[in-house]
């Protein structure tokens, strides 16, 4: 197959790119120049795409003797990542910046120019595999469930999975990728991986996204609406939070009180009893399946709600264009705007963006 | 072995700079030195620096050699306003100059509050000599490319530097990509006299005209003033400290004059070829437009818009069938920036991002030709399938 081979200038991809060399494919490394801003050196391990990173990926493309293209996709990050992460906390919503930049950007606009160019496929070091089942191609869990990544891959489609391929799926553990890279002779075997947001090199999301979403003082209100405080900026609130919450005016039983709404329209933030966290039901119209859509209108499933939570069982219902899931065990606090993705087992069905959460206890209680 | 069409960028090792290399390499001194082994590499250096000013029609005394294109425009850009008299604050910018001297002069409006004075390109990318004019009154310092390194068009250096003797403003030339390729004439142009103004400074680069990357000069007349970049043993004129590269220096002589000597005879077998080539061109692609001035243009150059296809996308395509093309300088990042210098010719983005740079040199044969032509039909269609982005 003509692969093209995405390089971040981390260790996964690098070792991706090798093991498809090694199958014998015909491969192509690239590097995304996703940040126009991006800086020269790579300083701890945030951020990603400067400068030092780009050639980390042509160095290890050069070991691996494939040849090597930086490709400029920093407009479209821009209007489709970033600018989207920017509104959604807008609208009170709590937005996976790195979904949307699979969704758009890896497995959209960079797969369409591959298949465009001659390739048959993109190849990342994303830790998910493929498997090719009775109804097309399947979307799996990797073998090492600590380094699982396939809730970030799961808005991909069917047709976006025929034609990716994910060579570290099948690796016990991300340490043996690190000694294979070191076996052959990648000089990125020991660089950190990067954390956090690609595009926020230091970490402060709440800062950056006070400089362009702006911070306007507003209420804290519990759920009958009083006022227990006040906040900054409601950006810097998500449903679930604890931590950062300035509160004046104690609870009544002296438990501390947790984040459960953020209300843009009105600026206000709702706080409560962790038990008011507890959501019922979920539900959300942005959709996509990860294969053909399921035969049946009501089904059981496993949902996971982050990238790093646990997977509950689950009853999916298809209402109209929503999806509706109900939990067995209530969930612990869910935002608007995160992605919810159901599996069967090991197989990512598919995923819908939470536009709405039932709470699983009334208001008065 | 690939099919080469970036000679613009660097162009083949010409077996005389190898010769002249390893044979100076071979002594032991360093030319600054008193003795014996210092005054043997010294008259090697000195032997380079007779055959340099020949080939550029200077006096010896006027040549400084320098690492390359980039340090020879940093040293005269820098140089000249550094000792400049006082009250003069503004540096005469061409649109459309290579990124050392943008960048130079950017550094020096960000850092010395130099005042920039911008000259637009006519729309075949010359420097009109009188909007040049124009912009020249009480300037520091004014700079132009001899031919611009994209789109391959001369311009009028001896317009300019009348123009810049006149006006009484110090003028740098860059002639890295002109050198060896058309008459590059440095006495002539700046005429007689010993003003501090006029024709004062002019740029080389060794690795453009055949000699290795890391070698060049910069011509600085007898009667300029120029501050250094770099002090330390006060090497030639004080301009350039640091032991001389006396190989490298042999070897762009070497080079130089072997592209001096060849010159007549390589701009008309390069004219043939690259006819040719631009017949061929608008043969597959019906719509395809050279830019620049088609007769007042670098002999081995062929630029061209090619409508509906990104130009990166060109040369990925053309790269994996073996065929190296270049869509404008080279850069650091890896990224295609659409061409300023098309953008400064009055083309929208869209052209700018559309344009293939095609440029043959010594060794470029009918057979490049032909495999060029053979490849680029299916790689235009596919591009133009892509999208123009």
């Amino acid at each position: 197959m003509k692969i093209l081979a995405a390089m971040s200038g981390g260790v996964d991809s690098a070792v991706a790119a090798a093991r498809a060399v090694d199958a014998g494919h015909d491969v192509v490394g690239v590097h995304l120049a996703l940040s126009r801003a991006g800086g020269t050196l790579r300083t701890g391990s945030r951020g990603c795409c400067t400068i030092e990173d780009a050639m980390d990926a042509r160095r290890a493309a050069d070991r691996l003797g494939i040849p090597f293209y930086v490709w400029d996709f920093s407009e479209r990050f821009r209007d489709d990542v970033i600018d989207d992460f920017i509104s959604e906390y807008r609208a009170g919503r709590t937005p996976n910046p790195c979904m949307r930049c699979n969704e758009k950007i890896k497995f959209a606009a960079l797969l369409e120019r591959a298949i465009e160019l001659g390739f048959d496929a993109v190849c990342t070091g994303h830790y998910a595999l493929l498997v090719d089942g009775p109804d097309g191609r399947e979307l799996h869990r990797a073998s090492d469930a600590a380094k699982d990544q396939s809730y970030v891959l799961g808005v991909l489609t069917a047709d976006q999975l025929a034609h990716t391929y994910f060579p570290l799926g099948d690796t016990p553990t991300k340490a043996l990728v690190r000694a294979e890279a070191a076996e052959r002779g990648l000089t990125v075997a020991q660089k950190p991986d990067s954390h956090d947001i690609c595009f926020i090199p230091d970490g402060d999301t709440r800062g950056w996204l006070a400089d362009r979403v702006g911070a306007s003082e507003g209420d804290i209100v519990d759920r009958s609406g009083a006022v227990v405080g006040s906040h900054a900026g409601a950006h810097a609130y998500t449903v679930g939070q604890r931590r950062g919450l300035s509160l004046g005016v104690p609870a009544a039983d002296g438990k501390p009180r947790f984040v459960l709404e953020v209300r843009p329209v009105s600026n206000t933030v709702v706080v409560g009893p962790k038990e008011a966290l507890a959501t019922a039901e979920i539900a959300g119209s942005r959709l996509s399946w990860a294969g053909r859509a399921p035969e049946s209108t009501s089904f059981a499933c496993e949902v996971q709600i982050r990238a790093h939570a646990e997977p509950v069982a689950a009853r999916a219902e298809l209402v109209g264009d929503e999806v509706v899931v109900r939990p067995e065990v209530y969930f612990d606090g869910v935002a608007p705007g995160q992605t919810a993705v159901l599996y069967l087992g090991t197989r990512v069905l598919g995923q819908f963006t939470i536009a709405r959460t039932v709470s699983a206890v009334p208001v008065d209680a | 072995m690939a099919v080469y069409f970036d000679h613009a960028a660097t162009t083949p090792l010409r077996p005389e700079a190898r010769d002249a290399w390893l044979a100076a390499v071979e002594v032991v001194g360093n030319a600054s030195s008193v003795h014996g082994p210092g005054q043997d590499a010294r008259r090697i250096l000195e032997q380079a620096r007779e055959d340099v000013a020949g080939a550029l029609d200077c006096d010896p005394i006027e040549v400084v050699f320098t690492s390359g294109g980039t340090e020879s425009i940093n040293l005269a850009l820098k140089g000249l306003w550094w000792s400049r008299p006082a009250g003069h604050d503004a540096v005469v910018l061409p649109d459309g100059e290579h990124h050392a001297t943008m960048d130079a002069v950017e550094w020096l409006s960000a850092s010395e509050r130099a005042v920039v004075r911008p000259v637009a390109l006519t729309p075949d990318g010359a420097v009109p000599v009188d909007a040049f004019t124009a912009a020249l009154p009480g300037a520091a310092l004014a700079t132009a490319l001899v031919a611009n390194n994209e789109v391959g068009t001369v311009s009028d250096a001896a317009g300019l530097t009348r123009a810049a003797a006149e006006g009484e403003v110090p003028l740098h030339l860059d002639a890295v990509g002109a050198a060896g390729s058309i008459d590059v004439r440095f006495s002539a142009w700046r005429g007689p006299g010993a003003a501090r103004t006029g024709l004062v400074a002019l740029s080389v680069s060794g690795h453009k005209v055949g000699a290795p990357v890391g070698t060049g000069a910069l011509v600085v007349s007898r009667h300029a003033t120029l501050s250094p970049l770099l002090h330390g043993g006060g090497q030639q004129r004080g301009l350039r400290s640091g032991t001389p590269d006396v190989a490298g220096a042999s070897a762009f002589a070497a080079a130089l004059q072997a592209s001096v000597r060849g010159r007549d005879a390589e701009a008309a077998r390069l004219g043939i070829l690259r006819r040719r080539l631009l017949d061929g061109i608008r043969a597959a692609v019906p719509a395809a437009e050279l830019l620049g001035d088609e007769d007042r243009r670098l002999p081995g150059n062929v630029h061209v818009h090619l409508p509906g296809a990104a130009g990166e996308t060109l040369l990925f395509l053309l790269d994996q069938e073996g065929v190296a093309v270049s869509t404008g300088s080279a850069c650091q990042a890896g990224i295609a920036e659409p061409s300023h210098v098309v953008r400064a010719m009055g083309r929208d983005e869209r052209a700018a991002r559309s344009v293939l740079r095609l440029t043959m040199g010594r060794t470029s044969t009918e057979v490049d030709v032909e495999r060029l032509l053979a490849a680029l039909p299916a790689a235009y269609a596919r591009a133009v399938a892509a999208g123009a982005r």
